[in-house]
């Protein structure tokens, strides 16, 4: 048996043995994620023993280096881990912004002082993470940032105002882009972390149209941040941010494969009944749900070969940006056809049966996808210019 | 597998694309169309496939061949499409071949060594109708002593007149609409009672009708078992439709390259039309779907290489996604290179003529995604 092999048949017995039944099935809905954090509560044992189980392996960021509390799997064990998982529709152990955002960036520009103390507690869900990058004013525009940091010689003093702060009312620290020098409005930015219990830190969510409140707007009101809580170079936060930026719409992108959701025709078959043929009993419906099967199908091939080239170090830097112009346009019009199909019952908001009107309010939901980390318009601008080389105006 | 070619498939699509580029470029497809060549692609080009080692690459080592799998005949077929080369590669040495891999120890010796020498070629008899419907065959192959009556019509026959042999399918038992019953024949093309009515195809290719009336065939000639014909069919249509996908998407990059390009340079209002962004963003989204297509592509290749199970839903995939994506290659190609694209002067029109050949030839994006349903439960 080949390494890959061995690791393969050892990867399943541990899942056999630490992953419960109750995490063998699709996530649904937010009470089945964990996102750890101080306040963090399980919603059950079994999902506690999932998480402790991961925690102890390093499975809950596997690639990550063993000192800072991963598992240390090469790309090609990575990979099989993520299909072992798979094929028992394993959950997620953790979900977290340390993990699919901050993490790689202090892989990548963060001091080892700073991997030994945050990474690990990324890996150990200790605490939960938001990103303070956009403000009234600047959303895909981040170069007119606004938020500003004064140097006071041991530490900062932060003045300004976040928005769509994601979680920010529920996060134990904030990753951050504070203006530190005005006169530069290109480069004059730096990638801070600091405590959200931080005096003069507050937040207010914001209503959605999913009526949910997953964004937050953020204040600074004279906040002390000390001085060594940043990232990367004084001044040259960007460099942090946009290599952020690229992991977040991997990240977004990835939603748009359905993940473990399979085939939509075939979920609302039984509801929507069969013709004499044996086919869904809604000719027009069935065809756009066939074309929705190819191109989430098509879309999962794509996000395989992106991931084996990026392993491989094979990709155009700006393919991320194209995963996610593709993979949320994907989304919406998944969802589109969720609302299609599940005609009248699908527009349930409130009733039990419908777990609070989860298809409406997750349609309303994927609205944002293609606005949240860099809109698809800018996406398709990042793509003519970087890629095909078109000209500037 | 990772989902990109592996450094020996890089030099293959580098080796490939040079000749392809060098020895038939769209200038050659011209020329074959301008001066009204009855076969539609050049005899001597296609010896010149067989020296590059591209015509035996299905056919095993045993009998002669490169023992290549689909992954490498899409390589070549990708730089055919790019560059509009036409030949007899798609029919004859991937759908042909695989076929024959499949038939008698006599039959292989009998027709893959001039295959692979480039001197003979094959067509593959199936459609009846204007739509592909491979198992709504009802041409009749009857018993008729040792061997066969064939009697019938094909339809849209790539390269028929002048082909040597024809693959047909017809039935043995059953009726139209049954894949049981369907028996596969090697037909030469100058049996007695075979007649081939050849014309033009939109994309300059010759597709004939092709007319059986009492055709003799002896049972030496059936290829796979009677009546079990759709198994190796479905076999064949698999690397046609996986092959189809593949030249399509060099089709299709053929086609972007050729726009893009055209944005970079040409001049309106003072601007290069490539800064506009209502152009940019339509050839960004052009960029991010022809990239998707490719990927189907490769994965549905490599599946088959894999003999996997998934096979032929990644086939049914690559066909559909790439016929949509890579009309929307011709379309945007044709529009953005405004009225100079509706010449007949300027190359862009005739990747869309390819394209719309490509896109009916076994199975359109309709037909694919109907499958497609059909694979998953509704």
């Amino acid at each position: 048996m080949s390494d890959l092999e061995t690791f393969r048949s050892e990867t399943r017995a541990w899942l056999e043995e630490n992953c419960p039944e109750e995490m063998r099935a699709p996530v649904r809905d937010e009470d089945d994620v964990f996102w750890g954090g101080r306040n963090a509560t399980f919603k059950n044992d079994a999902q506690k023993a999932w998480f402790d189980a991961c925690v102890e392996k390093g499975y809950t960021v596997p690639e990550w280096p063993t000192d800072y509390g991963g598992a240390g799997l090469a790309p090609a064990e990575s990979k099989i881990l993520k299909q072992e998982m798979a094929r028992i529709k394993a959950r997620p152990p953790l979900s977290s912004f340390g993990i699919w955002m901050l993490g790689p960036a202090l892989l990548q520009f963060g001091t080892e002082e700073q991997k030994l103390h945050y990474l690990n507690q990324i890996a150990r869900g200790e605490i939960r993470w938001c990103q303070g990058y956009s403000e009234p004013g600047s959303g895909s525009d981040l170069v007119s940032l606004q938020t500003f940091g004064e140097d006071k010689g041991d530490h900062w003093v932060v003045n300004g105002q976040k928005i769509w702060t994601s979680y920010a009312d529920k996060a134990d620290w904030i990753f951050c882009l504070v203006r530190t020098d005005k006169e530069d409005k290109y480069r004059g930015i730096t990638f801070m972390l600091f405590d959200m219990t931080s005096k003069g830190v507050s937040t207010k969510p914001i209503l959605l149209i999913s009526g949910s409140s997953p964004f937050c707007e953020t204040f600074f009101d004279d906040v002390e941040v000390p001085n060594d809580q940043f990232v990367g170079e004084i001044n040259r936060g960007w460099d942090v941010a946009k290599y952020l930026l690229g992991h977040e719409r991997e990240m977004i992108s990835g939603m748009g494969g359905g993940g473990g959701i399979g085939s939509l025709g075939k979920a609302v078959m039984p509801s929507l009944g069969e013709d004499a043929m044996g086919r869904l009993d809604d000719p027009l419906l069935r065809a756009q749900l066939a074309e929705l099967d190819v191109e989430a199908l098509a879309f999962k091939a794509m996000a395989e070969r992106f991931m084996d080239e990026l392993k491989a170090k094979k990709n155009h830097p700006a393919t991320p940006n194209m995963m996610k112009y593709v993979g949320t346009e994907l989304n919406k019009r998944r969802h589109e056809l969720v609302m299609a199909s599940g005609g009248s019952e699908a527009l349930e908001w409130e009733s039990e049966e419908s777990r609070g009107g989860a298809k409406a309010r997750d349609w309303l939901r994927t609205k944002a996808n293609s606005i949240e980390g860099g809109t698809s318009e800018v996406m398709l601008n990042v793509i003519s210019k970087r890629i095909l080389e078109l000209p500037d105006a | 597998m990772p989902l990109y070619h592996t450094d020996d498939q890089a030099m293959l699509k580098d080796s490939a694309g040079d000749f392809m580029k060098n020895e038939a470029p769209v200038s050659h497809l011209r020329e074959f169309r301008d001066k009204d060549c009855k076969d539609g692609f050049s005899h001597a080009l296609w010896k010149q496939f067989a020296e590059m080692g591209f015509t035996g690459m299905l056919a095993t080592e045993e009998d002669g061949g490169l023992g290549m799998g689909n992954t490498e005949a899409g390589i070549v077929l990708e730089e055919i499409g790019r560059n509009l080369t036409p030949s007899p590669f798609l029919t004859t040495s991937v759908v042909g071949v695989t076929g024959l891999n499949h038939a008698s120890k006599d039959m292989r010796d009998q027709w893959l060594p001039g295959i692979i020498a480039g001197e003979t070629v094959l067509g593959v008899a199936i459609d009846e109708g204007p739509k592909f419907r491979p198992t709504n065959i009802a041409m009749k192959a009857e018993r008729s002593g040792n061997g066969f009556n064939l009697n019938g019509r094909k339809n849209f026959v790539v390269q028929g007149a002048s082909a040597d042999m024809l693959i047909v399918a017809a039935r043995t038992a059953g009726s139209a609409g049954e894949a049981d019953g369907i028996t596969l024949f090697a037909v030469e093309r100058d049996a007695a009672g075979l007649s081939a009515e050849a014309a033009r195809l939109v994309d300059s290719a010759m597709g004939a009708q092709i007319e059986f009336d009492n055709v003799e065939v002896t049972a030496d000639a059936v290829i796979g078992e009677v009546d079990q014909g759709a198994d190796v069919m479905t076999r064949m249509l698999h690397a046609g439709q996986a092959g189809a996908s593949a030249e399509l998407v060099g089709v299709g990059a053929g086609a972007m390259d050729m726009t893009v390009d055209y944005l970079r340079e040409r001049k309106q209002f003072g601007r290069t039309i490539g800064s506009f962004q209502a152009l940019q963003h339509r050839a960004a989204h052009l960029y991010s779907e022809m990239e998707i297509a490719r990927s189907t592509v490769l994965k549905a290749q490599q599946l088959l290489d894999e003999d996997d199970a998934g096979a032929p839903l990644m086939v049914s995939v690559a066909k559909a996604k790439t016929a949509r994506a890579v009309n929307l290659a011709v379309r945007e190609g044709v529009q953005m290179h405004g009225g100079i694209g509706m010449t007949d002067e300027y190359d862009i029109g005739l990747y869309m003529k390819r394209d719309r050949a490509l896109a009916e030839f076994m199975g359109d994006a309709n037909y694919h995604a109907n499958l497609v349903a059909e694979m998953n439960g509704y």
